[in-house]
């Protein structure tokens, strides 16, 4: 290996650490120095709902407190907060009580991941061949007039698409379910039938992510593929005679695809955001309609717990590609 | 030597643009599409009585009709008016969010530009990792955890995840001005190192201020509006983004309501679209290095 690629591995490590420093940091911080007691609220908010008047409301505080170390000094808890992660401790939920945060991410992760990826990464496919073909002179009208309109659909935020998408294909034609990750009656098995399903009913979720993204990926493409276009090895290319299909492969597209997984890496964070919203439009049974209900149900661990592990996940994510990217581009590895 | 009359220089810069065709397409239907916007909110409130975007205030679920060209809401209010009294306010919080962010990431890649060093590597590998951080987690711990959220306390919120663009921008910026030869002369002048940042590199960051301006304010708007429509924005306010939350609390979608949920949508993707135009219109402008693609 040499020192030019440990550097870059070592650089794109430090990034990584530093977003796992700034998501811990803010999820502990955050809910700490913002005014209002979190334990008070909770206990008035267990009140009102009980209606009980008569609970000795300072003892279940205190108590509280103690539980969860918040008479401690605030470093103090910033560093037992660290060890619990590294446990992979988040908590206990409070909404569906007792079961612990970390059991009900798990639950949840495999769909969004399941749902994102593939969306994601048809998405991505889509549009940095349509990119390509928009800058390659010689392409068609019909690509001309898809690609704009791709585009377009860009500009608007992935739940609103969501939101028209079940009204036209599970509302008005009844195509697809309006919501949920599986039919309620089904029993999850390694088998034909449930992923038929799971496909199903993730058609209408991943067709918004689609069609909210293929278009910035097509806009990359197409202007990183301009500029590799005017270069001179294609025009060398063309004039040692090569067949355009060769040139358009293995010239134009391959080395515009490298910006493009830059992109991706930066774009991905923006992709997630959008999902997150999908979900809750879709009721569908991953992080962002647990994080959802757990705002909704003021569900604090929960809350913490998912967006800690959405961070994560994601910093996880771009360290691979940041991994695998010097594969790609040789020019890295020397 | 004294400093150059920027503005001129600027609008020297825009006409010659103009002339040589330079100004793309999308910049005009992008402020095309944004006047129009302009003027429904500036021309619709002369049409309507305000009252009628109150709960209660006209029959409920009502259809698009002569008397409601929108049709109303399951709580009695008009469409028409809400939407009129709505899009405004979501505009308001858009701009002074995305004004906040570009001014708060203006000054951070001012520093990093100029002062280079620990500050510099401090704040690009903080804007690089807040970047790849999906705004939404944030954005839910933080309105999650206030109590009664205004449209101020929003807005700032919203900002204080949308600066980095134009860190970056204005950082690299600098970068490059730094190098420039009549930066050179102005030291040799004996200009101090601020008035060289005020008077000569200042005034030619503007286009580019211009333009992450207008990409933040999109980023801002929409993370205002996906905010809201989580039920986590100022509950009494009338914003596209409630509109849609309550439409949504409602299932509207399920009870075939589009009027409720449709319009909303329009003016959020029109919204999305003339911002976006804009913005890579002023992008081929700020940086004729793009003219090419």
């Amino acid at each position: 290996m040499s020192s030019e690629l440990a550097r870059y591995i070592g650089m794109r490590f430090i990034q990584f650490l530093v977003v796992v420093f700034i998501a811990v940091s803010v999820n502990f911080f955050i809910p700490r120095l913002l005014p209002g007691d979190p334990i008070e609220s909770l206990i008035a908010r267990l009140q009102s709902a009980g209606g009980s008047q008569e609970m000795d409301s300072q003892a279940i505080i205190d108590n509280f407190r103690e539980k969860y170390g918040l008479d401690k000094p605030m470093m103090t808890q910033y560093l037992n907060y660290w060890r619990d992660l590294f446990r992979f401790d988040m908590g206990v939920s409070l909404s569906s009580y007792p079961q612990p945060v970390s059991q009900m991410i798990r639950q949840a992760l495999p769909w969004s991941v399941g749902l994102l990826a593939t969306a994601t990464l048809i998405a991505f496919t889509l549009g940095s061949v349509l990119g390509a073909l928009l800058a390659w002179p010689r392409s068609g009208r019909i690509i001309r007039t898809i690609v704009p309109t791709l585009l377009v659909l860009s500009t608007i935020p992935f739940y609103l698409l969501a939101m028209i998408l079940i009204y036209l294909f599970a509302v008005l034609w009844r195509i697809f379910p309006p919501g949920g990750g599986a039919s309620p009656t089904l029993i999850m098995e390694w088998d034909w039938p449930s992923f038929v399903n799971i496909v199903h009913h993730g058609m209408l979720p991943g067709l918004a992510i689609v069609l909210g993204s293929v278009g910035i990926w097509a806009l990359g493409m197409r202007s990183q593929t301009v500029s590799v276009l005017g270069e001179d090895y294609i025009t060398f290319a063309e004039a040692k005679g090569l067949a355009p299909r060769r040139i358009f492969l293995r010239y134009g597209m391959r080395n515009a695809m490298l910006p493009q997984v830059t992109a991706l890496a930066l774009s991905l964070g923006h992709v997630v955001s959008g999902a997150v919203l999908v979900e809750v439009i879709f009721n569908y049974p991953g992080l962002g309609a647990l994080l959802y209900n757990a705002v909704r149900g003021q569900d604090y661990f929960l809350v913490q717990g998912v967006v800690l592990i959405l961070i994560l996940t994601l910093a996880v994510l771009l360290f691979i590609i940041d991994l695998i990217y010097p594969l790609l581009d040789p020019r890295i590895r020397r | 030597m004294t400093a150059a009359p920027s503005p001129r220089r600027a609008f020297s810069g825009l006409r010659r643009s103009w002339s040589e065709g330079r100004i793309a397409p999308a910049l005009i239907w992008g402020l095309s599409i944004l006047g129009l916007i302009m003027l429904f909110c500036l021309l619709g409130p002369l049409f309507i009585e305000p009252r009628d975007a109150l709960v209660g205030s006209v029959l409920p679920r009502q259809s698009p009709s002569a008397e409601f060209w929108l049709g109303t809401d399951a709580q009695g209010r008009d469409m028409l008016t809400l939407l009129i009294l709505a899009t405004p306010n979501t505009l308001k919080i858009g701009l002074i969010a995305g004004a906040l962010g570009v001014g708060f990431g203006t000054i951070l890649g001012l520093i990093a530009g100029n002062f280079r060093g620990w500050a510099d590597a401090v704040i690009r590998i903080v804007a690089d990792a807040m970047m790849t951080i999906p705004a939404i987690a944030i954005l839910v711990i933080i309105a999650g955890n206030i109590e009664q959220m205004t449209v101020e306390i929003m807005a700032l919120v919203v900002a204080s995840l949308a600066w980095m663009v134009s860190t970056r921008t204005v950082r690299a910026q600098v970068l490059t001005i730094r190098e420039r030869s009549y930066i050179e002369v102005a030291r040799v002048n004996g200009e101090s190192s601020l008035e060289i940042l005020f008077r000569e590199i200042m005034p030619n960051l503007l286009p580019f201020i211009i333009a992450s301006f207008v990409a933040t304010v999109a980023t801002a708007i929409l993370a205002v509006i996906g905010l809201e429509a989580l039920g986590l924005g100022a509950p009494q306010e009338m914003t596209l983004g409630n509109t849609i939350y309550w439409s949504q609390q409602s299932s509207a979608l399920l009870r075939g309501m589009w009027w409720w949920w449709l319009p909303p949508i329009i003016v959020i993707a029109l919204i999305s679209l003339g911002l976006f135009l804009t913005s890579i219109g002023f992008d081929r402008f700020a940086n004729p290095r793009l003219i090419r693609a």
